[in-house]
């Protein structure tokens, strides 16, 4: 198989233009006959179903939730970019495009990347129209802030809730488009197989979580919008419930999966306190504006961190990056914390943590501006930890946060799968190996409202509507296969509860494939996984039956894949052997220790394409060419 | 720490439910109250037993899907605190613990500690939106709103939908969720071409639902993690009895000719 992105030809600026104006459309009196199913309802499904309705499609939309409005968008806090340039600093799409191209370590395709800059700026006016109460100045204009280091302030934000805001105005266009009759909603569905007919995507296989029920879905194309997989690592910054279920299940139906090394370790997150941790509380990485990280300069310096004297501290940051300082990229800051600690530098009872103190700016502006700024991160610190970061110095250590890889795209949104889309998070294509502050948000919306309702319809109006049914033998094989799985999860009944596998396997990825990774931990990894897959089949605990409600059975089917894509993802990071924004090969750095990254023989996106059990994926390469943006290595010095 | 957990347990909607004691020890105060049942969870799968049911995602106090009466109050002892986010050093070495679901008619239990709060949807769907068709929206800052009012709706947008105002209200009210809704949309001008249509159809659903009149008791306020005002209720019930009053005069239809 060949990958072929269909990047349009034309110069950067009209490809989506270009590119519109040549897809097909659907005649208005037929988009009524075809049916949309879009899985997963954040920013990207939410928008998506929404947005499909209101032309006239008939949609489909499932979650896992017991209401839309549930998603793990809703927990995005620092904001959203557009290129507006309100702030008049001199922002523009071809900026946003550069620092996104940049940002993304020059991994990711040039030509989504200026689209989804183009878009940005209408997804504001959507969502201003649609009521989200954007932060305001005193005249009534929207604020704007600078973020993660950008050096315009494009960031539009509603207080620390900006992803509560924008998916609650997505949930309530999607609302009023279920109020009509346009979408079906199914809440409490989890989603566990595609169901192909003649090789195009033609429907579902889902779950109701409530009764156990297993139900087909038919349709004319299936939209994935199913988020990330950073709890591939266990402990992560995502939602309990996030997984990669919908993703494995459609990549072993064909659908390729692009980069799945590319994971988002995010600098400013409350540190482990225990085993008995469930998940890891990010805090806006504004904090950085005004806060200094340091450890001790003596590793048993034990004493509290404010009798610790100036002379006696490393801010490292600081001194290892004196133009950036504390504000350098994420990957950056995580890395070097990581290796502070390793060293036995580390802070707090576990030792993985490094101080972020705000001794100096309370000093500098007041504890009220302060206060002003972050006073609700510093609540959520303290009721965290029980420390009060006014007096005493933030902990903070790096977690898992984002996945820039995910289901491999062409220009289309399109997997491989012929009718099987991925958007927002769940798909690869805009970020690269890095994705900048404020991004996410952009891409889920820009995926949802404004670029998919065009794409779909140009594979639609080249397909017959309503050609399949459940009744299609297909659906019925499928449905077999899904409910074997499920009588063989809900037959475990071995002794060890499925968290604790889990935790074995995050423990194993989180050294051997989180922040540094060498070819020699890798193998190592690649070694241990398939021994916790036997652990888990063997000794695993799923108490209860499948005919009702049933978490430990949700929990279990969500492992069973993690254990099973945890491979591919050690497979990728081994195959990558350069440094690229959040991949870090220890292997290739310069000698100052910065990411080195290999543009001769990596300029390309990894789509690993599954042949069958027991078989090593075929790796399939999208050479990345950079035509508008040079490449350059990035520097923070 | 010690803990005697007395936790209401129920097989599915129409069975008969109970509470059922649990001893757990070697609970560390740092931990939260969902990592405690976690715990709790994990030493019951080990015995092969059906853990206790009770729904969670984000943990950080923003999806709205934790939900249980601690010791009686909606999401425990800690004003403006999710139950994820509770940490047990609220409690007590020794302490007996009474966990429960949400209790109101309009959110009957699915199982044991969880709820079906799709009334919710129901009550957003009526008209909780703005209609502005994708694509079609003016630009951004063609519409100033001054910030006072931009401020005041983004405190009633704050609402996380877990439904604590429900549990604690002793009708069983949902008008905090509601109003927190309508004054989110109606405090804003792209919210004003559907605002009398809006509290109309969104009051009349809230009605149809299972839920409760407000007789002012005040419990959903401090029930409510996200600190959401009472006096949203003030303001719906005011838009509510303007809405009633003028008579919605309708355009004449005009027939489509083709
Ligand atoms: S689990 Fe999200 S608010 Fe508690």
């Amino acid at each position: 198989m060949n990958l072929e992105s269909k990047v349009p030809e034309g110069p950067i600026q009209d490809k989506w233009d270009n590119h519109r104006f040549s897809m097909k459309l659907v005649n208005p009196a037929n988009k009524r006959k075809y049916r949309v199913i879009v899985v997963g309802t954040g920013l990207a499904g939410a928008s998506a179903a929404a947005t499909c309705a209101e032309l006239g499609y008939n949609v489909d939309a499932f979650t896992f939730h017991d209401s839309p409005r549930r998603a793990h968008s809703i927990a995005a806090q620092g904001g959203i970019n557009a290129a507006k340039n309100y702030q008049n600093d001199g922002d523009s799409i071809w900026r946003l495009f550069y620092d996104t191209v940049k940002g993304g370590d020059y991994r990711s395709r040039e030509a989504n990347v200026y689209r989804l800059s183009q878009v940005s700026v209408n997804i504001i006016d959507q969502c201003a129209a649609q009521g989200v109460p954007f932060a305001r100045e005193y005249g009534g204009l929207l604020a704007n802030r600078s973020f993660g280091g950008a050096q315009v302030s494009r960031t539009f934000y509603a207080r620390g809730q900006t992803g509560q805001q924008l998916l609650l105005g997505a949930y309530q266009a999607l609302s009023k488009e279920i109020a009509s009759g346009k979408v079906n909603m199914f809440n409490n569905r989890e989603m566990l197989d595609i169901v192909l007919i003649d090789g195009h995507a033609r429907g579902i296989i889902t779950r109701d979580l409530r009764t156990g029920e297993i139900e087909c879905h038919a349709a004319d194309a299936v939209v994935l919008a199913t988020g990330g997989y950073s709890n591939v690592y266990y402990l992560s910054t995502n939602a309990m419930n996030c997984n990669v279920t919908a993703a494995w299940r459609a990549y072993k139906r064909g659908a390729a999966f692009a980069n799945p090394c590319f994971t988002q370790i995010h600098p400013t997150c409350i540190p482990v306190s225990g085993d008995h941790q469930s998940k890891l509380t990010l805090m806006s990485e504004s904090l950085r504006n005004d806060g200094r990280i340091w450890v001790p300069k003596d590793k048993n310096d034990k004493r509290p961190a404010r009798e610790i004297p100036e002379e006696d501290r490393h801010y490292y940051l600081e001194e290892r990056y004196p133009s950036f300082g504390n504000l350098v990229p994420r990957d950056v800051a995580s890395r070097n914390a990581k290796e502070r600690c390793d060293a036995g530098y580390g802070v707090g009872a576990t030792g993985y943590g490094v101080y972020l103190d705000f001794a100096s700016a309370i000093g500098r502006l007041g504890k009220q501006a302060i206060k002003e700024r972050y006073g609700n991160l510093f609540e959520m610190y303290e009721r965290i930890t029980a420390e009060d970061p006014y007096e005493v110095p933030m902990r903070i250590f790096p977690a898992p946060h984002y996945t820039m890889g995910g289901l491999w795209v062409d220009y289309n949104l399109m997997t491989t799968v012929p009718g099987l889309f991925a958007i927002g998070e769940a798909n690869f294509s805009d970020h690269g190996s890095n994705r900048l502050g404020a991004s996410a948000l952009m891409q889920g919306l820009a995926d949802g409202y404004f670029i998919l309702p065009y794409t779909i319809g140009d594979y639609l109006a080249r397909n017959e509507p309503g050609s399949a049914s459940v009744d299609a033998k297909e659906f019925k094989e499928t449905k077999e296969e899904v409910e074997t799985r499920t009588d063989a999860l809900v037959a475990l009944k071995g002794k060890r509860p499925v968290d604790a596998i889990h935790r074995e396997l995050g423990r194993v990825m989180w050294n051997e494939c989180g922040m540094a990774r060498t070819a020699d931990g890798l193998q190592s990894a690649l070694k241990k996984i398939p021994q916790i897959r036997e652990e888990f089949w063997a000794n695993a605990s799923v108490p209860g039956s499948e005919g009702s409600l049933n978490q430990t059975l949700e929990r279990a089917g969500r492992i069973a894949d993690f254990l099973e894509f945890s491979e591919v993802m050690c497979l990728d990071a081994l195959n990558r052997n350069e440094s690229c924004g959040g991949h870090f090969r220890e292997e290739s750095q310069t000698p100052e220790g910065e990411a080195l990254r290999n543009d001769e023989e990596y300029s390309y996106a990894a789509a690993w394409l599954y042949q069958g059990p027991d078989k090593s994926p075929a790796l399939l390469k999208e050479p990345l060419q950079f035509e508008n943006v040079a490449l350059t290595q990035r520097s923070y010095k | 720490m010690r803990l005697t957990l007395y936790v209401w347990r129920q097989p599915s909607a129409d069975a008969q439910g109970d509470f059922v004691k649990y001893d757990l020890s070697d609970v560390s105060p740092d931990m939260s109250f969902l990592e405690m049942l976690d715990v709790l969870n994990a030493n019951l799968e080990e015995l092969g037993k059906e853990p206790i049911v009770f729904e969670s995602d984000c943990r950080e106090g923003i999806c709205g899907t934790c939900s249980m009466v601690i010791n009686g109050r909606a999401h425990g002892p800690e004003s403006k605190t999710t139950v994820c986010q509770l940490h047990m050093r609220s409690f007590q070495d020794g302490e007996t613990i009474y966990i429960e679901p949400w209790r109101a008619r309009a959110f009957p239990v699915v199982k044991d500690l969880a709820v079906d709060r799709s009334a919710f949807d129901r009550i957003i769907q009526a008209g909780g939106y703005i209609s502005v068709r994708t694509g079609s929206a003016p630009d951004a800052n063609e519409m100033p709103i001054p910030k006072v009012e931009s401020d005041l709706s983004m405190d009633a947008a704050a609402c996380i939908g877990c439904g604590a105002c429900v549990a604690a209200c002793p009708n069983g009210s949902a008008m905090l969720f509601t109003s927190a809704k309508i004054s989110h949309l109606g405090l804003v001008p792209q919210g004003q071409p559907e605002r009398t249509k809006r509290v109309k159809k969104m009051v009349e659903q809230m009605d149809d639902e299972l839920f409760g009149s407000c007789t002012n008791y005040g419990e959903c306020q401090d029930a409510c993690p996200k600190g959401i005002s009472i006096s949203f209720i003030g303001r719906m019930n005011k838009d509510y009895m303007k809405a009633k009053l003028i008579e919605v005069e309708e355009p004449r239809k005009e027939v489509e000719s083709q």
